[in-house]
C-alpha cells in the first residue's frame, strides 16, 4: 500500500506551495524588493522572515538583475543554503535575475534582529534575545523565575531554559 | 605573504579534524542535552572549516574549493594539531581535549580578529562569536566532572594525564609563525600560552583535577611531518565517498 505523503508543515522547508507568488510586473525598486523577502521565511522558525532575522545585508537592483548580500547567522547553519535557494526562487518568481552573495564581515548579530522578530518568535514560543546573557521572562507564563537547561539547542541559535513557575521547558534565541 | 595559505590551513584543518571528530559523537552522547551541544558545536567547526579552507584554496588557485582540501589530501598534507586528531574514547577525553584545545582556540580567534589580513580579521571575528560558547561549555564540565563522583574524577585525570603531552604542540612556533607574526597578520604562538596555561589551570583547581608535571610535547601535526595512526583511520571514514567515487554530487 502507498501511503499518501504527509502534508507539509505550512511555511516550512518542505512547503514550496506556500512560497509567496508575486503578480504583476517585477519590482522596481530596492524597497519593493525587500517586500518580497520579508515574505520568505526562516527555514527553521518558519514565523520569522529572513528580514525579520537581520541577515539581509544590502540589495542592489540594476537592469532586471536583483543582488542580495546576506551574512549566515552561525557559520555552520545548514539553513544558510536553504535561505539562499528560497531567496533565489522568490526573486525569480518575481521576474528578476537573482544574485546571491555571501558575507560574513561583519559578522552576524542578533542585534539585527527587527522588532517585529522579536515579538514574533516571543509568540511562538521563543524567548527573545537579551542583553543580559538569559531570557527575560518565560515566554508561555510570563514569570521571571528561570533555569537554564542547555545552551544549545534544535538549531544553533537556541538554548533550551525552563520556567520554574510553570515548569515548562522552552527554547531562547541567544544573544550572538 | 607566502604563509598566509599555511595559517588558514592549519585554522581549517584543526576545525574539520576536530568537527569530524565530535560528529563521531551523534546520538550516542550520555544525554540528549550533551548530544546536541556536541553535534552543534561539530557543526560550528565544519562551518568554520568552510571558511578558514575557503581561504586556503583561493590562495592555492588552480579554481580549487574547500571541498577540495577536505575530501581529496591525504595524511601528510594534513597541518592540523595531534590533539585534535586523539581519539574520542570517552565523554571524559571528549570533554579535556575540548577543554584544552577551546582555551587556545578562543584566545587564538581573538587575535586573529584584529589580524592585519582583511580576510583573515572576518573569519576570525565570525568564528570568535561561536567558540566563546564552546569554551564556556566545555569548561563548565571539565568542573562539573573533575568535581563530579570518584569515577567521573579519575576519568577526567586519565584523560588529562593522555591529553596533556599534546597541548605543548599548541606554542610551538615555526619559520611560517614567525612570517606571520612579523606582519603582524597572526600572533606567534608562545604568546599565547601564559594566558593559556593560568585559564586551564584555573579551572582545573576548581575541578580538582592535578596539573600533569611535565612538558613533554608531542610535535608534528601543524608541520604534517609526524601525525599520529588515528588521523589516517579518521579520513578514511571520511574521505571514503571522494575516495570511492570520485566527482560524486547530489
Amino acid at each position: 500500500m502507498v501511503r499518501p505523503a504527509p502534508a507539509p508543515v505550512p511555511g516550512s522547508m518542505s512547503d514550496l506551495s506556500g512560497r509567496p507568488r508575486h503578480d504583476g510586473p517585477p519590482p522596481a525598486t530596492e524597497e519593493e524588493v525587500r517586500a518580497i523577502l520579508s515574505g520568505v521565511p526562516d527555514p527553521e522558525i518558519p514565523v520569522i522572515s529572513v528580514t525579520d532575522l537581520g541577515i539581509v545585508r544590502d540589495v542592489a537592483l540594476r537592469d532586471g538583475t536583483c543582488r542580495v548580500a546576506i551574512t549566515p547567522t552561525y557559520s555552520g547553519c545548514p539553513a544558510t543554503s536553504v535561505i539562499s535557494f528560497a531567496i533565489e526562487a522568490a526573486l525569480r518568481d518575481a521576474g528578476l535575475e537573482p544574485v546571491i552573495e555571501t558575507r560574513i564581515d561583519p559578522p552576524w548579530t542578533t542585534d539585527w534582529l527587527t522588532e517585529t522578530g522579536r515579538a514574533k518568535l516571543l509568540a511562538y514560543g521563543i524567548a527573545p534575545p537579551s542583553p543580559a546573557g538569559g531570557p527575560e521572562a518565560c515566554p508561555q507564563c510570563g514569570a521571571s523565575d528561570l533555569t537554564r537547561i542547555s545552551n544549545h539547542g534544535s538549531t544553533p541559535c537556541k538554548a533550551q531554559w525552563r520556567c520554574d513557575a510553570c515548569q515548562e521547558p522552552f527554547n531562547y534565541f541567544k544573544c550572538h | 605573504m607566502s604563509a598566509l595559505g599555511p595559517l588558514a590551513t592549519r585554522m581549517g584543518d584543526n576545525t574539520l579534524i576536530l568537527g569530524h571528530r565530535l560528529s563521531e559523537w551523534c546520538g550516542q552522547a550520555p544525554a540528549l542535552e550533551e548530544d546536541i551541544a556536541l553535534a552543534n558545536t561539530a557543526l560550528d567547526l565544519i562551518g568554520q572549516t568552510q571558511m578558514w579552507l575557503g581561504l586556503a584554496a583561493e590562495i592555492a588557485g588552480e579554481g580549487k574549493t574547500a571541498d577540495d582540501l577536505a575530501m581529496r589530501r591525504d595524511v601528510w598534507d594534513f597541518r592540523n594539531l595531534l590533539l585534535v586528531e586523539r581519539p574520542n574514547v570517552d565523554f571524559a577525553y571528549t570533554t579535556t581535549r575540548q577543554f584544552l584545545f577551546d582555551r587556545w582556540h578562543l584566545p587564538m580567534l581573538d587575535a586573529l580578529s584584529r589580524s592585519s589580513e582583511p580576510r583573515v580579521a572576518a573569519i576570525a571575528a565570525k568564528a570568535v562569536k561561536e567558540a566563546t560558547y564552546h569554551a564556556e561549555r566545555s569548561a563548565e564540565l571539565v568542573v562539573a566532572l573533575g568535581d563530579g563522583t570518584a569515577e567521573s574524577h579519575d576519568r577526567m585525570q586519565a584523560a588529562l594525564d593522555a591529553l596533556w603531552p599534546y597541548t605543548g604542540e599548541m606554542f610551538i612556533g615555526d619559520d611560517i609563525d614567525a612570517e606571520l607574526a612579523s606582519e603582524g597578520i597572526a600572533p606567534a604562538p608562545e604568546s599565547l600560552r601564559d594566558g593559556w596555561e593560568e585559564a586551564v589551570r584555573t579551572f582545573l583547581a576548581d575541578a580538582t583535577l592535578s596539573v600533569p608535571d611535565s612538558d613533554f610535547a608531542h610535535r608534528g601535526g601543524r608541520s604534517g611531518a609526524r601525525h599520529s595512526e588515528h588521523l589516517g583511520h579518521l579520513l578514511t571514514q571520511m574521505q571514503w565517498l571522494q575516495r570511492a567515487y570520485p566527482d560524486a554530487t547530489w
